[in-house]
């Protein structure tokens, strides 16, 4: 994850891309009250946070208040954020990519969940909502990442992490045994990890 | 590598339905070899979110800015050492808790995806909680009796209302918990008269993902006692 750089956002931009250790500084000082760090923690992040819930949720009224309600969390909860045991963008995005997929689950019943594999799968790249990823230069080292990636493996990934279908599900859309997606999704991600030279933290 | 550990890819992705996610948090408590794959794997995923980053509204910043006014962060968790505070965890307790929270079409409120949640006592009015803008109510009936939880996840404060609450039996309190990920029932204290009661939580309720009441000898107990009296399923804040 050191690797990552905030894609620049709306509202006023910082001082500059942040780096890692910086977005662990702000949530610290988040967790002492710290508002204006906490602003500049909302600007570096924000486009990656709102992008996120919205590829999960769909919907974008529902997607600011995924993100809306996340950064409250994560604002709340930035004094047990610990560096020791992973990056800040991990810890951030993992609160966000929970409550999204709390919110379509939830939402079970809903015309979503009555859409095809086809529908609801277009390619990242293609999705005209991701106007902002262009720009990251990080956003193209992961989708070359991604290609690298079988195809099965890459679909088990995107349905499960952007579709918010858990692994039986996932097997049951793409006609595979029990127990096949959850592999393909270990698989997947061990090896995206490994192109992208991630480490633990 | 075990059945279990062959999860921690699912898990990195929130690909487990709750009874499957309960089972793996608890291997994972046990096993630093799947916590490191999954920090791992969660970095990985996070990556994924560079591919769809997208500008959000501009009154998003407002609102967020405007909320964390209002809202004090948790003080860090300090002086339990590096392991999560071992608790029993109700296997039938759990497992009823998660399918009445699929019931309520609720979401599960985490506060931090990497550790344990630690109780924190602090004393508030009853009020206060009551009388919240975002106080939640879950209403349970029990023969007669009526037991509703008021939550306030921006307090983080719970309260147990009660009415015409049979008294505990002889020798016997009422005791309440908060079952928190990870971690299990935590108790959140005691109650040792039945009727018109309001009784203030401890621990973190916005945390929390329900509550629960049971019976336990006076005192009060560390782990549950089945079954229990009633359990509230927390929706997402």
């Amino acid at each position: 994850m050191e690797s990552i750089r905030p894609t620049s956002s709306s509202g006023p931009s910082p001082e500059g891309p942040l780096e890692t250790a910086d977005l662990a500084q702000l949530l610290k000082l988040s967790g002492r009250g710290d508002e204006s760090a906490f602003a500049r923690l909302y600007d570096a992040m924000a486009a990656r946070v709102f992008g996120l819930a919205l590829r999960v949720v769909r919907d974008p009224a529902q997607a600011e208040e995924v993100a809306q309600e996340s950064f409250l969390e994560i604002w709340r909860s930035s004094g047990r954020f610990d560096p020791d045991r992973g990056s800040a963008v991990s810890w951030l995005l993992t609160i966000v990519h929970r409550r999204a997929v709390d919110r379509v689950r939830s939402a079970e019943a809903s015309s979503r969940r009555d859409t095809t594999y086809h529908d609801t799968n277009q390619p990242v790249a293609h999705d005209a909502t991701a106007e902002a990823a262009q720009a990251s230069l990080e956003a193209r080292r992961v989708r070359g990442a991604l290609a690298s990636l079988t195809d099965a493996q890459r679909q088990a990934i995107e349905l499960a992490y952007f579709g918010g279908y858990t692994h039986t599900e996932v097997a049951s859309m793409l006609e595979l045994p029990v127990g096949t997606a959850k592999t393909r999704i270990r698989d997947g991600l061990i090896r995206l990890r490994d192109a992208m030279g991630v480490g633990s933290a | 590598m075990t059945e279990i550990h062959a999860l921690s890819g699912a898990y990195a992705v929130d690909a487990l339905d709750d009874i499957e996610r309960a089972q793996f948090e608890r291997h994972l408590a046990e096993c630093a070899e799947c916590r490191a794959e999954v920090a791992s794997l969660r970095s990985t995923a996070a990556l994924l979110a560079e591919t769809t980053a997208t500008t959000p509204p501009e009154a998003l910043r407002e609102r967020v800015l405007s909320d964390i006014t209002t809202v004090r962060p948790l003080p860090p968790a300090v002086g339990k050492g590096a392991a999560p505070r071992r608790r029993f965890r109700l296997a039938p307790l759990a497992a009823a808790a998660a399918v009445i929270a699929a019931v309520a079409a609720g979401g599960i409120v985490i506060a931090d995806p990497f550790g344990e949640d630690t109780s924190q006592i602090q004393p508030t009015a009853v009020d206060q909680v009551l009388q919240a803008k975002d106080a939640e109510r879950y209403t349970n009936t029990i023969d007669g009796s009526e037991a509703t939880l008021v939550r306030s996840p921006s307090l983080n404060k719970a309260v147990l209302v009660t009415k015409n609450m049979a008294p505990p039996p002889d020798g016997k309190v009422y005791e309440l918990w908060l079952d928190h990920k990870q971690v299990g029932m935590v108790p959140a204290g005691l109650m040792a008269e039945g009727g018109e009661q309001e009784i203030l939580l401890e621990g973190d309720a916005a945390t929390a993902l329900g509550a629960g009441i049971t019976v336990e000898p006076a005192g009060g107990s560390e782990e549950p006692t089945l079954p229990p009296v009633t359990l509230f399923a927390f929706e997402q804040a």
